[in-house]
């Protein structure tokens, strides 16, 4: 028999609490206890960083059914199997009248080949600067700011990268257009990100090749119905290190039974990544909201 | 042959005739398969629309959220009024008779999470009538623009 360490046993407790976080959500009924006040999926889901968003890149809306007399809270857990790693991200995201979303993060990314973890903490904020998805011609825009440290950066450092924490600021706009598509809802969302971060901070931030850039990052998706979407994301990707470093790509579907959980799955193409080529697999992720 | 700004131009022209003979064929063949029907056509025309206003004053005659705001409402007239609207907006042969939006809703002070909820109760009893989903979406569209009118009066 042999005890967790330290990090293990840290591990294992998040785990645990957001599993209660999430099953609790599921039984509780959301009408009596949390937030409801927005069309069902139209806060979106849980992006890698933890801000609302798609599965990568982070959207306008701000996390959760609150309205702008509400407050929200949810809970979340991520999985990303490609051929040579996995990315587990557990978070949580909280959203005060529809104006400020505020979000904490866990990323453990496990490099199968070397026994190796990595792991980093997010703390996110975003404002609604103008607008809604929905009702307003112009679309929603919002503006935030994702702060990281890398709680392991021997790899990141190993690659030439020249911290171990970093700030990205992004704006974004987002608009559901309703029956646009043939009857069918069309929304989309494109961000623009200002970021040092080596594949989303997990291998540092700077490096010998660039430091600071900007990139652009797109989601658009059809709801078949109020309760299911398909859709697909790209994102932009810095270059900073001498490996190299690809832009992101995903297909997803996204089910919403009610406004209490949602469930999405994704194709990914990460392409290059820590010097692994062709990097593909799946992404899961499940979340509540109160 | 140089191509340039001129040449184009000539070959657009000698094209002119056969573009608009293949826009017209089109356009033709378009209007031939798919004589598009109104939106009151695609919600199901009078009986539509009735029954999808039936199923919204039953949704909301059984929700604990906005009920209290109809509470004292005469149905008779408010069922006449929204299906008279309903038909309207989605091109149908009426004309809606009742008062506007602002003077309808004053003094309800009516919430955005009340807004939604009332989408979608309407949602609920477009899916109880058998709507299709995008002949739902397209009546969404159409009344999304009434909520500035609606809103915290
Ligand atoms: C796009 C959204 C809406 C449309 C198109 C709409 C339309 C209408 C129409 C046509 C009437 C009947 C008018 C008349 O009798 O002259 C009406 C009445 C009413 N509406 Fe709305 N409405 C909307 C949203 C709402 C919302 C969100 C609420 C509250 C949650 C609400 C509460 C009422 C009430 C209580 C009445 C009855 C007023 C009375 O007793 O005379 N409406 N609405």
């Amino acid at each position: 028999m042999r005890f967790p360490t330290m990090r293990e046993g840290r591990g294992i407790v998040l785990r645990f609490m957001f599993f209660m976080l999430i099953s609790g959500a599921t039984l509780l009924n959301s009408a009596a206890y949390g937030a409801s006040g927005k069309i069902l999926a139209t806060p979106g889901v849980f992006q890698v960083e933890g801000a609302a968003g798609g599965g990568l890149v982070p959207w306008a809306q701000l996390a959760g059914y609150a309205s702008d007399e509400e407050f929200a809270l949810n809970g979340f857990c991520s999985r990303a199997q490609v051929d040579d790693y996995r990315l587990d991200v557990c978070g949580a995201q909280a959203n005060f009248y529809d104006r400020v979303e505020i979000s904490l993060a866990r990323q453990n990314f496990s490099v199968a080949a070397l026994d190796a973890e990595i792991e980093q903490d997010i703390v996110g904020f975003k404002t609604r600067l103008y607008g809604d998805i929905i009702y307003t011609s112009w679309p929603q825009l919002s503006l935030g700011v994702q702060h990281k440290k890398l709680a392991d950066p021997a790899i990141a450092y190993l690659l030439g990268a020249e911290q171990d924490s970093g700030t990205d600021i992004y704006l974004a706009v987002s608009k559901l257009h309703l029956g646009a598509a043939a009857g069918y809802n069309f929304f989309w969302n494109v961000a623009a990100r200002s970021t040092d971060a080596n594949q989303l901070g997990i291998l540092g931030f700077g490096g010998p090749r660039d430091n600071r850039t900007l990139n652009i990052e797109l989601s658009s998706a059809i709801f078949l119905n109020p309760h299911w979407a398909l859709g697909f994301e790209y994102r932009q990707k810095p270059d900073n290190l001498v490996v190299r470093e690809d832009d992101w790509r995903d297909l997803f579907v996204a089910w919403f039974p009610n406004k209490s959980v949602s469930l999405t799955a994704a194709w990914l193409d990460l392409g290059d990544v820590a010097g692994q080529s062709d990097q593909r697999g799946w992404y899961f992720s499940l979340g509540g909201y109160w | 042959m140089i191509i340039n700004r001129s040449n184009i131009v000539a070959a657009l022209r000698r094209a002119r005739g056969l573009i608009g003979l293949f826009l017209g064929a089109i356009f033709l063949a378009a209007c031939a398969v798919h004589p598009k029907p109104s939106l009151y056509e695609q919600l199901g025309g009078r009986e539509g629309v009735a029954l999808i206003v039936d199923h919204l004053i039953e949704r909301i005659g059984a929700d604990d959220k906005i009920f209290h705001f109809y509470a004292e409402t005469k149905i008779s007239r408010f069922r006449e009024h929204l299906q008279g609207q309903l038909c309207a907006v989605s091109d149908g042969p009426c004309h809606y008779a009742g008062d506007s939006m602002e003077q309808v809703h004053a003094g309800m002070m009516i919430q955005e999470a009340d807004f939604n909820h009332l989408v979608e109760l309407l949602i609920g009893a477009m899916e109880d009538a058998g709507t299709p989903v995008p002949a739902q979406n397209r009546l969404l569209a159409r009344l999304a623009p009434m909520r500035g009118q609606i809103l915290h009066r």
